[in-house]
């Protein structure tokens, strides 16, 4: 068993600005958990979790494989920044991170190099106004407010993943029913020959909310 | 917080800036020292994904000059505890990156680079 990481740092003040850890970044957990093994035996290089809020996941995954991997964090929401930097500190996983949107800040440098891609994106259904005015003010709201589908920030990503992978790379992605998962596992199949699995799913309160895990066709 | 294993792993990503837009040179920069664990197998495995040149060129401008020219076939100790130093030692707290090609300037403030881009700046 793993534990939590340790996020007794953090306060009311900070949740008023960075996403709290709820059940969708703990549905994570489990999943990276139980990759626990094979993630060890793929030993990876370099991790990236893109939009890292709190740290909470990083600091998790800092847990599993220990020091002898590049932990990188990145989010647009500069508290965030913050949060995650102090989180890998309490929780002595070494978190590199960059005040950044998505992975773009590395795309000419490691593209097809990252063993490891997490993304608990803002997934949430809402106008598109309101997803691209949430990550231009680049504070809480660009936690969950996910435009139309839910799916208008994690698109983007999707199109960049194939590039940034490394030939055994992994990419976890937490998505909620309303996202559509087996379009996304699809278009991914279809457009980047990336096969998709869920490989946890969980209901909570009105949320079904999944983690699908993409890896290179061997 | 910057640290040149970051620096090397960091390019413009400015829309049209696809060429010579690495590695981003600092400017007015505020070093803090501190010391890190060092661990040889990280290092070791870490080194295929180097920038070789950027990182000594970098260091150099901050005033590290122990870097060999061309990376070594042997890895002595004393030269992992070089790159160490390098690498995860030297922290960038303030000022700021420059691209080498379009002049974008990325700010550092409080030891995180801000790598954000204004929305007609995207690519």
């Amino acid at each position: 068993m793993i534990p939590t990481p340790d996020l007794s740092h953090l306060s009311r003040d900070d949740y008023d600005q960075v996403y709290e850890p709820a059940e969708d970044t703990f549905l994570l957990l489990d999943a990276l958990e139980e990759d626990a093994e094979s993630l060890k035996r793929s030993k990876p290089t370099i991790c990236l979790e893109i939009g890292s809020g709190s740290g909470c996941v990083t600091s998790f995954i800092g847990n599993i494989l220990g020091p002898s991997v590049l932990y990188i964090c990145t989010d647009i929401n500069p508290h965030a920044c913050q949060c995650s930097r102090w989180t890998g500190k309490q929780n002595k996983v070494d978190i590199h991170v960059v005040n950044g949107s998505l992975a773009t800040p590395f795309k000419h440098r490691l593209a097809r190099k990252i063993d490891i891609i997490v993304f608990n994106p803002p997934y949430v259904p809402t106008s598109e106004e309101e997803a691209s005015g949430a990550q231009s003010s680049q504070d809480i709201d660009g936690a969950w407010a996910g435009g139309r589908d839910g799916m208008q920030i994690t698109n983007t990503l999707l199109n960049c993943i194939e590039k940034l992978l490394s030939p055994c790379g992994r990419f976890y992605l937490v998505a909620l029913k309303q996202n559509d998962v087996p379009g996304i596992i699809r278009r991914m199949h279809e457009a980047y020959c990336l096969k998709g699995e869920v490989v946890h799913q969980r209901r909570a309160g009105r949320e079904h909310l999944f983690v699908i895990r993409f890896a290179r066709e061997q | 917080m910057v640290r040149l294993i970051t620096h090397n792993l960091l390019a413009c990503h400015a829309k049209d800036c696809n060429t010579n837009n690495f590695p981003l040179a600092f400017k007015d920069v505020q070093l803090e020292i501190r010391e890190a664990e060092f661990n040889p197998e990280f290092l070791r495995g870490f080194l295929p994904k180097l920038e070789w040149t950027a990182l000594v060129d970098t260091a150099k401008q901050l005033g590290d000059t122990s870097l060999p020219v061309e990376q070594p076939e042997m890895l002595d100790d004393e030269f992992l505890k070089n790159l160490h130093h390098v690498l995860l030692e030297i922290h960038v707290e303030e000022g700021s990156m420059t691209c080498p090609n379009c002049g974008h300037v990325y700010p550092i403030l409080n030891g995180i680079p801000n790598m954000l881009l204004a929305e007609h700046e995207i690519g």
